[in-house]
């Protein structure tokens, strides 16, 4: 038995909880505790009464029958009015912790998290108004962080378990809720509002950081001294289109690779066969499933606010780096060319 | 009275069993004790089909990442259509309908003392409105599997992957098709629900018999009073949502959708509107069981009658006032939490008071251990559990972190399946010998009863654990550390399924060999048990006159029978004062 609890409790924490990684945890889990007992205490109250009525009154030949009352007005209210005191007292503690659960106290540094089908966007409007390169949600130790939630398409939840915070993801609202982490390290991020296929793969990481570990990372963000094409590969990684382009060739199923598609012929549903120049791509990219293609779900979410023109350009830099389609002539060493370079044809 | 205390000693009378023969007197009859027993066919049809694909769905969650379907995407989408069917099917089609279209058809016209129920024919179209419902949305459900796993396209097979509960955005612009031909079923399934309400509180108001005064009327029939009015009240709003729902998906009327000018939290509003006085829907009529069976079974008069009868209707209206509890998260106004949250913690008073007067009725009893009795009793641990876990999640600041976990997953699973599918049992053990004149054999089903306790818990106790620990549900695949709860859970699935089938073998087995009942085979006062069983086609020989439901103390026992009758030194019905209940 000892073997089995110690299995159970093997993810961390107690038997009942995970580790205490925010201020607010030991309070949740004292409120836990103390509503647990007092239902421990209830159960066995019940239980021990059933089983002992049940044995010493059990039906046995020739007992004749007991005289018992059919109600008692002193013992009914009795047992209507305790679990009514124990009820508001639950209440009570439950009320007062949930407001300092809820309500962000106003020097809170604020992440930005985007739901979409099925990934989060965390964005940090400071410093610099940029987003997190790793696809992790990051966040400095010890200090009130609040989370400002929205979703471009479905319902999504947003749910630290070690942190004791949840609150749904929804679409034309910004929901909010805050938590100061006590701890470093990394620990789970869940979706936790059924969002479709996908759903129970919508698993990310916060990564809690020490003060200074944090202002580097987050000083370092948006692709720093980056340019060009190594930029684009910066984007690519840090918003969100890795998770159904691949660069390489492969296929992910949900998305075509980016790899090669630059100046290749793309048959669309809609449109016919398009070639991929730059005007395609910008339109692809700023505007999703503009071109839907067979095999694959129009699935993109918005680009918008998470993506400029700018950083399009870089993109198409990196798409063309990519491309077996694009062959630049450098110019001529050594003095102006005389001859115009050309792209050649595929 | 003669029939009542000497069944056997009658040549063999006809009954509504044998009372027209062939298709046509079933399909079509106006008997309520033929509806019931159609409804049972339908519904327990259904309770198979949801139950097999829970049993799948926990077969996949044997390990982290799906291991029956090697593509990622399909299995997927292979769980979650299951849940959805299993949602969807056990809620719309077995647990709202069970006891108040099964055992309520059966038994409420009888405790009346009444030849059938007020309208007999709104009693069939609600059947048949029930099985159209039924069959169609179960197609469309099955569909849906058959599309995911093997490719093959039925008609009207679109498959429905937004769970029970139709949550907006995603169900009007991303889900599967079926999400309209779903919605339709459960529309179509709520009108055979709000039929059957009106149809029980016409006949608890009119069919009365002389000498059932309000407060004399069995407990039974204020749980299906109380139920029939949140039938009525509530289903109608669920009705109007759906129809909402269809309009954005079909017209794109912005409704719930904010990329159309909706609000995705309207609908939840609307919805728990409706489902959770569902939830009282499916509860109460099984609390209604419980005090019959509590009382019978160990020959006592029900402890606290008026408390009883009236925290039946508490719940009826309090039920109406805390729908809010399942927005918490969802971003509702911390004052709408607030008085949420205070208003859900009214409903543990009168389920406390209900479970503290079970309990007195044993007190001082003569408890027989019958497996009706056992299901009692299991029942009653189990809503104790139910009822207790609620309150972490009534309280705000615990309910964030469980929320959408496990946590609420087990605790809804002890209310509605370890108390109402209890009940249900209770209920069915209870009256099986009325409904087919033949006793079932008690050793077989106290097997099943204490087999599908142990098997209930061993399924959803670790679920609370692993909630506790975070783990939302509706997840297909999970992190490899929580494995282990989820182990023991589909074993204790596995066992509940052999349980439930050595419970329906224990039934096939007494229609087949079991001993010929008597009419009152535990000596219970209402009036159902005053007529042969299987009872006549009219139920009653001669209009009974009531008294006391829960006085036993007229009914000795019979050996040569097995079965109790009216001691004959006294008048068939004394007019008894002492019982008559006094207002508090």
């Amino acid at each position: 038995m000892n073997a089995m609890l110690n299995m159970l409790a093997d993810v961390g924490g107690s038997f009942w909880m995970p580790p205490q990684a925010s201020e607010i945890a030991g309070e949740v889990d004292w409120l836990f505790f103390f509503i647990f007992w007092i239902c421990v205490f209830f159960f066995l109250l019940i239980l021990v009464l059933l089983v002992a009525f049940a044995w010493k009154y059990r039906y046995r030949e020739g007992q004749p029958m007991l005289d018992a009352p059919k109600h008692n007005t002193a013992a009914e209210l009795t047992w209507t009015f305790i679990p009514t005191v124990i009820v508001i007292v639950i209440f009570f503690y439950g009320f007062k912790g949930y407001l300092h659960m809820v309500v962000p106290p106003p020097n809170a540094f604020e992440v930005d998290v985007t739901a979409h089908m099925w990934d989060y966007t965390f964005s940090y409007p400071y410093p610099n108004d940029q987003i997190s390169d790793d696809n992790k949600l990051h966040i400095p130790v010890n200090q009130p962080v609040v989370f400002v939630l929205t979703s471009t398409d479905v319902l999504h939840g947003f749910y630290i378990p070690v942190f004791r915070i949840k609150k749904d993801v929804v679409p034309g609202r910004y929901n909010k809720i805050w938590a100061t982490a006590t701890m470093t390290g990394e620990f789970d991020l869940f979706c936790t509002q059924y969002c479709g296929q996908d759903h129970s793969s919508m698993r990310r990481k916060v990564v809690v950081q020490s003060a200074a570990d944090f202002n580097k990372w987050v000083n370092g963000l948006g692709g720093g001294g980056l340019k060009g094409p190594a930029r684009g590969h910066y984007l690519w990684a840090t918003r969100g289109c890795s998770t159904c382009h691949s660069v390489d060739g492969s296929a992910t199923g949900k998305a075509p690779t980016w790899k090669d598609v630059y100046g290749s012929e793309v048959v669309t549903m809609k449109d016919g066969t398009m070639t991929a120049d730059e005007d395609y791509l910008h339109d692809v990219i700023s505007h999703p499933n503009i071109h839907p293609l067979p095999g694959f779900q129009p699935l993109m979410p918005p680009t918008e606010g998470l993506i400029n023109d700018a950083d399009i350009s870089d993109i198409i830099l990196y798409l063309k780096s990519i491309s077996k389609y694009y062959h630049p002539a450098l110019p001529a060493a050594g003095g102006p060319s005389t001859q115009p370079s050309t792209v050649p044809a595929k | 009275m003669s029939i009542a205390q000497h069944p056997s000693k009658e040549a063999q009378p006809d009954n509504y069993l044998t009372h027209g023969k062939g298709f046509m007197s079933w399909a079509f009859t106006l008997d309520h004790k033929r509806i019931g027993l159609l409804y049972m066919a339908f519904v327990l049809s259904a309770f198979a089909f949801g139950g097999t694909f829970a049993v799948l769905l926990r077969t996949s969650l044997l390990t982290p990442n799906h291991w029956m379907i090697a593509d990622d995407t399909k299995a997927k989408l292979f769980y979650n259509n299951m849940f959805s069917l299993h949602g969807a099917v056990m809620v719309f089609m077995f647990i709202i309908p069970a006891v108040p279209a099964i055992l309520g058809n059966f038994v409420l016209p009888m405790m009346l003392g009444a030849k059938d129920v007020a309208f007999p024919r709104l009693n069939l179209m609600s059947l048949w409105i029930y099985a159209i419902g039924a069959c169609f949305f179960g197609w469309v459900l099955f569909g849906g599997i058959l599309r995911t796993l093997f490719d093959i396209h039925l008609p009207f097979g679109w498959g429905l992957d937004t769970g029970w509960t139709f949550y907006t955005p995603f169900s009007t612009s991303k889900a599967e098709d079926g999400m309209v031909a779903g919605v339709l079923g459960a529309f179509v399934l709520g009108f055979s629900s709000i039929l059957t309400g009106v149809n029980f509180i016409t006949s608890i108001h009119t069919l009365r018999p002389r000498g059932m005064t309000w407060f004399r009327m069995p407990l039974f029939l204020w749980a299906l009073y109380a139920t029939s009015i949140i039938q009525i009240l509530a289903t109608p709003v669920l009705a109007i949502t759906l129809l909402l729902l269809v309009a954005e998906r079909l017209l794109h009327v912005g409704i719930f959708d904010s990329s159309l000018g909706g609000d995705p939290v309207l609908f939840q509003h609307f919805f728990w509107f409706y489902s959770h006085p569902a939830v009282y829907i499916m509860i109460l009529p099984g609390m209604g069981v419980i005090s019959e069976v509590i009382s019978s079974h160990s020959r006592k008069h029900i402890f606290g009658y008026n408390f009883i009868a009236l925290s039946s209707v508490a719940l009826a209206l309090l039920g109406f006032l805390v729908w809010g509890h399942h927005l918490f998260v969802a971003g509702q106004s911390n004052v709408a939490d607030s008085i949420f949250s205070l208003l859900t913690f009214s409903v543990a008073i009168p389920s406390a008071v209900k479970v503290f007067n079970w309990l007195s009725t044993l007190y001082r009893g003569s408890i027989r251990f019958t497996p009706a009795m056992l299901f009692a009793m299991g029942f009653i641990l189990l809503f104790t559990i139910g009822g207790l876990t609620g309150l972490f999640l009534g309280a705000l600041q615990t309910d964030v972190p469980l929320h959408d976990t496990y946590f609420v997953i087990a605790h809804f699973h002890y209310v509605m399946v370890g108390s109402m599918v209890f009940a249900f049992l209770a209920g069915m053990y209870h009256w099986f010998p009325k409904m087919f004149g033949k006793m079932t054999n008690p050793f077989w089903g106290r097997v099943g009863a204490i087999m599908l306790f142990i098997g209930f818990n061993v399924t959803f106790f670790p679920q609370f654990v692993m909630g506790a620990h975070g783990s939302p549900r509706r997840w297909a695949t999970y992190p490899a550390e929580f494995q282990v709860y989820h182990d023991i859970s589909t074993v204790g699935a596995y066992i509940m399924a052999i349980s439930l089938i050595t419970v329906l073998i224990n039934w096939l087995a007494a229609l087949k060999w079991g001993k010929p009942a008597p009419a009152n085979p535990w000596g219970a006062n209402t009036l159902e048990w005053r007529t042969p069983s299987p009872p006549p086609h009219d139920n009653f020989p001669t209009p009974p006159i009531a008294d006391d439901p829960y006085d036993m103390s007229k009914w000795e026992f019979d050996p040569s029978i097995e079965g109790w009758v009216i001691r004959q030194t006294e008048a068939p019905h004394p007019p008894d004062d002492r019982t008559l209940s006094v207002p508090h």
